[in-house]
């Protein structure tokens, strides 16, 4: 049997525990990555399998913080400058206070991904709909621009466009005369990435937004759902929206 | 009963080209408030993403349920056998089809889109009310039209009953189905009720009939056609049980929603706090819409002149429009309560604003006056081309048992 010297044997336990190190640091975030987005091939169709979901700490939504609206607007190319009443809202920072305690919170409000959503349901030519893996978007090329789909959402979420656009973004397309909302950028997680808002959030240091399966129990979001108590928006109204809040 | 001679619109009077040429000017204008809105986008209005519906929305449900019930006249002689009514009934039946076409043209020239309006036509969801409503506008005009058809056509005569059967029952159904658009809404306190369908019939019933006494006093003067006193005061009663029905829903309405403690921000929004639409509440739909007419169709002073029930009429319009106005962008200018017991500080999208604020913008008012000029002008030249309109309304002509 071949005899290394004690300095060679040293030499390749290094060599075998470099190479763990950088597999593990290579492999880990796509092996995470895989984990939370389950990201699918572009001509797979979406399934029922993953709800995509959004967790909302109000505790830690910081109220001069607005990096969630900017980045929203930067994704999806919302710089139209307009009267403020027109203006098409993806996404809002909001302050309330709880009229009983005088605690305050902030928090964005968005399209809460409901999985009965009102708008699907009045819309008569079906252009809002409900993707497979809870999604709700507005299909731009039959939207009418009727608004009944904003008269019945309960979160004020959606938007008309009240003129012409231009300089668009080619994944997420916008028109004149149609309505449009949050589409949870879908074309980024389709891609398995994390919507515009969660990314800036997370970079900003807050990591007030949780992405992720609500139908995956080992999701973290699913994980964090089953430790606190979160609740959402109308509650009353038991549409379960995808989107929950911590701490209000 | 006697049978009634019919005639067209002599075609040749200042008034009758003058009512054209009003008519015309006005689809003009909103054809132009279209293609603007259409081109500028709706920033040119005074709608915005808090106030979604604005004053084309009221003209055209306004148009829509004074549609619906402009067939009373017909319903009341082919269903109800009130042969009284039956010489009215072909004027009753257009009207029917020319305010549906007026409104729905309002809606349609107000979509965001109007240039899509083949994919209204042809995609449907049918968990929506509105797409049920598609159906039911546009099965109300073929079936109307039918009912018309039996009506004036002599071997059809036999199935005319059947038809204004058909009729009757189609126009309860859609104007339960107008009333549903908002009672289906779930979110918004001032909607969100059932009650509101059988409120949307009674007042389309009052409209109906208001609209219905107005033009048939107008073309009776433009055609000479002598009118009896008792022609206009048999429907001047039913119009008296319209108001105080519809009355009575507005009642109920506001009864339940001061009962009901999640209500009552809403409420004293409408009825106390909201501004114009407090004051369009009051005044317009409560003093000069049910009150005043019905002194004028019932108070002894007044109830004998034809004068009143015309006034009365005009202003049952007022009133229901007032209703309607208050109804819709009322509903709309108070606030989504998206978070509740708590108080909004601060929003980037006016959830803090007491009230949204709207100011019609004259492109609007042009566009919902579209809807009256094209109902105006189908009518006159649907009156100049076939005989809707009996030569004589004398009492006698219409009844010969007509006691005064």
């Amino acid at each position: 049997m071949k005899e290394y010297p004690p300095n060679q044997s040293l030499q390749r336990r290094d060599f075998l525990k470099t190479t763990a190190v950088i597999a593990g640091i290579t492999l880990a975030p796509g092996i995470l990555l895989h984990r939370f987005s389950q990201a699918k091939a572009l001509d797979q169709a979406v399934t029922a399998e993953q709800r995509w979901g959004m967790l909302v700490d109000t505790h830690r939504c910081r109220s001069d913080c607005e990096e969630c609206v900017k980045a929203c607007k930067t994704e999806h190319g919302i710089t139209e400058q307009v009267r403020p009443e027109i203006a098409s809202q993806w996404i809002r920072k909001v302050e309330v206070r709880n009229r009983q305690t005088g605690k305050e919170y902030s928090l964005p409000v968005f399209c809460q991904h409901c999985e009965h959503p009102p708008c699907a349901d009045v819309c008569p030519t079906g252009a809002s709909f409900k993707r497979a893996d809870g999604i709700v978007l507005v299909d731009k090329h039959i939207c009418i621009g009727c608004r009944y789909c904003m008269m019945a959402c309960p979160y004020k979420a959606r938007s008309l466009v009240h003129e012409t656009l231009e300089q668009q973004k080619s994944y997420s397309p916008r028109g004149k005369g149609t309505v449009e909302a949050c589409t949870l950028c879908v074309h980024r997680v389709d891609r398995g990435e994390p919507p515009a808002c969660v990314e800036a959030c997370q970079r900003s240091g807050h990591q007030a937004l949780l992405f992720g399966d609500l139908n995956d129990p080992s999701s973290e979001i699913s994980r964090k759902l089953a430790d606190i108590h979160s609740s959402v928006l109308r509650p009353d109204l038991d549409l379960n929206p995808g989107v929950r809040y911590q701490g209000i | 009963m006697k049978n009634i001679t019919y005639q067209t619109l002599e075609g040749k009077s200042p008034g009758f080209y003058g009512l054209l040429a009003g008519a015309g000017f006005f689809i003009l204008l909103g054809l132009f408030a279209a293609y603007n809105m259409e081109h500028h986008g709706h920033s040119i209005t005074g709608m915005n993403n808090q106030i979604v519906w604005g004053l084309p929305h009221v003209f055209a449900i306004f148009l829509i349920l004074a549609a619906s019930g402009v067939l009373n006249v017909a319903s009341i002689s082919s269903v109800f056998k009130k042969t009284f009514y039956h010489p009215l009934s072909r004027l009753s039946a257009l009207l029917a089809i020319t305010l549906l076409i007026g409104g729905l043209s309002v809606l349609v020239l107000d979509l965001g889109r109007p240039d899509r309006l083949i994919v209204a036509m042809t995609t449907y969801n049918f968990k929506s009310i509105f797409a049920w409503n598609i159906f039911l506008y546009n099965g109300f005009l073929v079936v109307v039209g039918v009912y018309l058809w039996f009506m004036m056509e002599r071997r059809m005569e036999c199935y005319y009953p059947k038809a204004g059967l058909v009729a009757f029952l189609w126009r309860l159904i859609l104007t339960t189905g107008t009333g549903s658009i908002f009672g289906f809404l779930v979110a918004r306190e001032a909607y969100n009720a059932a009650l509101l369908a059988p409120l949307f019939i009674s007042l389309s019933l009052g409209l109906g009939l208001a609209v219905f006494l107005v033009v048939l006093v107008i073309d009776c003067w433009e055609t000479h056609c002598p009118i009896g006193e008792g022609t206009l005061h048999r429907p001047k009663t039913l119009l008296g049980v319209f108001i105080g029905s519809t009355f009575y829903f507005v009642m109920i309405y506001h009864l339940t929603n001061l009962y009901i403690t999640q209500q009552h921000g809403v409420e004293s929004f409408i009825l106390w706090s909201g501004g114009i639409y407090t004051f369009l509440f009051w005044v317009g739909y409560l003093a000069v819409g049910t009150i005043l007419p019905l002194i004028l169709l019932y108070h002894p002073r007044f109830n004998t002149t034809r004068n009143s029930i015309l006034i009365a009429s005009l202003l049952v319009i007022l009133g229901g429009f007032s209703l309607l106005y208050v109804f819709i962008i009322g509903g709309q200018a108070y606030p989504l309560q998206i978070f509740p017991g708590m108080e909004v500080l601060s929003s980037g999208f006016f959830d803090q604003a007491a009230v949204h604020s709207y100011l019609p913008s004259h492109w609007e008012i042009m566009l919902g006056f579209t809807g009256v000029g094209i109902a105006i002008l189908t009518t006159v030249l649907a009156l100049r081309i076939l005989p809707f309109l009996p030569r004589s309304l004398a009492d006698t002509e219409v009844d010969p048992m007509f006691q005064d």
